[in-house]
């Protein structure tokens, strides 16, 4: 017995963006042998970038929880990994995942109180707590307290035989993690849950009268989104070899440019934060000498991109081309006997 | 006796606090924006009085004359050609905007002034102080912008429930649509808000400056101190707020007294207690 | 007839992508009451929103006094001369009844309607001026509704549904106020959806149907069998 229809999730544009896609995996699976040193902490520090804006798009974007307060899970993520290697002796690769795993725990309570707050105040209470965050981290001597602290020299070399094997493995680790997280949200948002997300992004009421658990759902997207940020972070300190309480909670990096990269690449839709994330790092190659004047454009250009064009660069490449880099759409296709298309 | 004191100075600097969340909540209130760049335009506010006491050679708190016009005209501008654009249903476009605008402001004035700290003079007021009991001091200058702020805030409220143009607010903030009908202009009457929410930054900026070194990168905490006293007073009550600010200030300074650097932490922990336990506020007004 | 005081010629309305008027023509006479029916979505809200300027037109599909106001955003419409009676009275909930009535009047036209005025028409209203205007009864919100139009002294009055939830004998003691709401000087329209009301009330009754006017005439002319095909379609 069949349904008379199926969903069809691919179109002829996404088939040629997965081609893509794979191709371009490869090569940078392969940049060991081609790239040297700061190319690849140049990769590594684009897909931090795109993992952190894919999980604020899927937070903002498409739960509808617009959080200026991300930087607090990127600096517990790593936190915990220069907690569990340097107090706890655990091993550097695995603490990221255990990073995730904690933070993913502590994202439940501060959920519970951020929920009772909406919109615009969600977003300052978000930023809220990770100042918490950061005085705590500041108030802990072990880990060097305000000004922070340097991974010892005998875990660094643990990791691998060489330094250029560590630095290799970092950046494979880095590419899988934002491998791993785009397929998550992917696989995320052609689920039930995904379907879910969108209704609720379109009509909160509509969705909860027809059945969906909005709360719930709300809450295992930060939850997850939280999980997600706080690898990266864990990572990020990893390659970094150095925490302090001001950087691992800086509102500039970890927040002010990932929203920037997202509005400008487009909200709301996955292939923006990757768009976002190319276009941020050409300015930056271009623009960084002018230091604080850098800034500043780039929010005159965020502002005038939601303004203008508030579906950023890939909404108007949509809109003109029909193009589809991920396979995401949902179209109904009948059962052969009934209809063919 | 030293913890009168302690406790003296929080109220005082609640009223500060107090400052920073009037503006804020006037204009949640009439037109439901949180305009996330309001501590980075107290800060403004406070370079502007940099720069008149730097030419005109005035005392800081005469400044203020000068710079209430200057900041009411920025917010008006500001409302009326950028934030206007992005009111409507979704919360996004005016908390990215704002957010923007925050960056741009911290910037821009990073540009011009560079991060060195600066502080305004006041002259001898800023050590004055006078004695009320054994042993219990009180500042002339703390005091002083006490009684400026429960002005400001009773100012507000005689505005808002005495005068044609609070009228106007509450009526425009209850049904836009129908209050177009009766002849409000809404472009105007946002912009009207947005200036007169500056106006009471321009105040609080000055009495910042006085008070404490700034640098163009102190606005962010500042948002959030006028935030926690809003939540922590409850939405919709201007007197609510005061509480809220004194509250917090309160709180900081107990938090001071037993380690220096738990005092923000304590304030945030006293804001997420009531957010746990009593998330309307602690005086909210109860809606018709 | 001599120069009307409002003249809608062939009015189209969209709501995006929804077109809810084609081509609707009408006129109004100064000291006229000229009643709108239709069925539920007819588009007779739609019309008056038009005219009340909430939604924008062309600039010469509406003259009002002989001037275009067709493009004129609801707020200019007031100071103009035309006020609207929002369908479901839509107070100011956080205003008082006074409050409402004097927002009314923030526009300053000069003319017969003041406070005293609007009290003297709606004596319950001024013992209960100080008190939140949603706690009123339906009845007492409308004749605040209608106050709150009258105090900008409009020569054309709006009046959507007034009717609308209340008790055919509040009904009555608000329609027999109507009277002398003309006697001062405002001409008026109203929508209804009890046609006996409408009809007993005006001068020049149109009819329209899904967003087109299927029938125009003054009030005593009409049939039933006419009406009931033009409401609902033959």
């Amino acid at each position: 017995m069949s349904a008379g229809f199926h969903v069809e999730h691919a179109s002829r544009s996404s088939r040629i963006g997965m081609a893509v896609f794979a191709i371009a995996l490869l090569a940078l699976a392969a940049a060991p042998a081609w790239g040297g040193r700061d190319d690849l902490r140049l990769l590594s520090e684009i897909y931090a970038y795109v993992a952190l804006a894919s999980l604020w798009n899927l937070l903002a974007g498409y739960a509808g929880l617009v959080s200026v307060g991300q930087q607090a899970y990127v600096g517990l993520g790593g936190y915990i990994l220069f907690a569990s290697t340097i107090l706890f002796g655990m091993h550097p690769l695995v603490a990221v995942p255990v990073a995730g795993v904690i933070a993913a725990v502590v994202a439940l309570p501060v959920a519970g109180l951020m929920f009772r707050l909406r919109g615009h105040y969600f977003a300052i209470g978000t930023w809220v707590v990770a100042e918490v965050f950061r005085l705590l981290s500041s108030q802990i001597s072990a880990l060097g307290g305000g000004s922070g602290i340097s991974l010892p020299a005998g875990i660094v070399t643990s990791m691998a035989s060489s330094r250029q094997m560590r630095e290799f493995l970092i950046y494979w680790v880095a590419l899988t993690l934002v491998v791993v997280v785009l397929a998550a949200i992917v696989l995320l948002l052609r689920s039930r849950y995904g379907l879910a997300l969108t209704a609720i992004r379109d009509n909160e009421l509509a969705a909860r009268s027809n059945g969906i658990d909005v709360t719930r759902t709300k809450l295992v997207v930060y939850v997850l989104t939280a999980f997600g940020t706080a690898m990266v972070g864990a990572l990020i300190f990893l390659q970094k070899l150095r925490i302090s309480p001001d950087t691992a909670f800086s509102v500039n990096d970890w927040t002010a440019f990932v929203i920037f990269i997202t509005v400008i690449g487009g909200i709301g839709r996955v292939e923006g934060p990757i768009i976002g994330t190319v276009v941020f790092f050409l300015l930056r190659q271009t623009l960084a000498d002018l230091g604080s004047l850098y800034l500043l454009m780039l929010g005159a250009v965020a502002i005038a991109v939601m303004l203008f064009a508030p579906k950023g660069i890939w909404g108007l490449l949509v809109e003109r081309f029909g193009w589809q880099l991920l396979p995401l759409e949902r179209r109904l296709r009948l059962s052969a006997d009934a209809r063919t298309t | 006796m030293e913890w009168v004191n302690i406790i003296i100075q929080g109220v005082l600097i609640g009223g500060l606090y107090a400052m920073f969340a009037a503006g804020l909540a006037l204009i949640f209130g009439v037109m439901r924006l949180v305009n996330i760049a309001h501590g980075d335009l107290i800060v403004l506010a406070a370079y502007i009085a940099l720069m008149t006491t730097d030419t005109l050679g005035l005392n800081p708190l005469l400044a203020i004359v000068v710079v209430v016009p200057i900041m009411a005209a920025i917010g008006y501008g500001l409302q009326r050609g950028l934030l206007n654009r992005t009111l409507g249903d979704d919360v996004l476009p005016p908390l990215l905007v704002t957010f923007g605008l925050s960056v741009i402001i911290q910037n821009a004035l990073l540009e011009l002034f560079t991060a060195d700290s600066r502080r305004l003079k006041a002259g001898a007021i800023e050590v004055a102080s006078f004695q009320i009991g054994e042993g219990v001091w009180i500042g002339v200058l703390p005091l002083l912008q006490f009684v400026v702020a429960i002005a400001v805030i009773g100012g507000l409220q005689l505005l808002f429930y005495r005068t044609p143009l609070g009228r106007a607010f509450r009526a425009t903030s209850d049904d836009q649509s129908v209050a177009q009908l009766m002849g409000l202009d809404n472009r105007h009457i946002f912009a009207l808000a947005m200036a007169l929410s500056l106006a009471v930054v321009a105040v609080a900026g000055v009495f910042l400056a006085v008070r404490t070194n700034f640098d163009p990168a102190i606005g962010p905490a500042r948002l959030i101190f006028g935030f926690e006293a809003v939540i922590i007073g409850g939405l919709g009550s201007m007197w609510g707020t005061l509480a809220g600010g004194i509250i917090l200030g309160v709180s900081q300074a107990i938090g001071a007294q037993i380690n220096p650097g738990w005092q923000l932490l304590a304030g945030h922990l006293a804001f997420l207690l009531i957010l746990a336990v009593r998330p309307e506020g602690l005086f909210p007004k109860v809606q018709g | 007839m001599p120069e009307p005081l409002l003249d809608v010629r062939a009015l189209d309305a969209f709501y995006g992508d929804f077109q809810a008027l084609f081509g609707v023509s009408l006129r109004v006479a100064p000291g006229e009451v000229v009643a709108v029916i239709g069925a539920n979505g007819a588009g007779k809200s739609t019309l008056l929103n038009c005219i009340a300027g909430a939604i924008r037109s062309r600039r010469d599909a509406i003259l009002f006094d002989g001037e275009p106001t067709g493009d004129q955003p609801a707020h200019a419409v007031v100071g103009r001369g035309i006020a609207l009676v929002p369908e479901g009275r839509r107070l100011f909930a956080s205003l008082s009844v006074e409050e409402n009535l004097l927002i009314g009047g923030q526009v300053g036209r000069p003319g017969p309607w003041n406070l005293a005025r609007i009290y003297d028409l709606f004596p319950m209203l001024a013992e209960r001026r100080h008190v939140p205007s949603t706690s009123l009864s339906g009845g007492q919100q409308q004749m605040v509704a209608i106050g709150r139009a009258l105090m900008s002294n409009p020569k054309l009055l709006l009046c959507d549904e007034i009717s609308l939830g209340l008790a055919p004998i509040v009904v009555r003691e608000v329609y027999g106020r109507l009277p002398s709401i003309v006697t001062e000087g405002s001409s008026l329209i109203i929508v209804e959806q009890d046609i006996v009301q409408a009809l007993k009330a005006a001068n020049h009754v149109y009819c329209l149907q899904e967003g087109r006017v299927a029938l125009t005439g003054s009030a005593g002319t009409l049939t039933r069998e006419a009406i009931s095909a033009a409401y609902f379609g033959a």
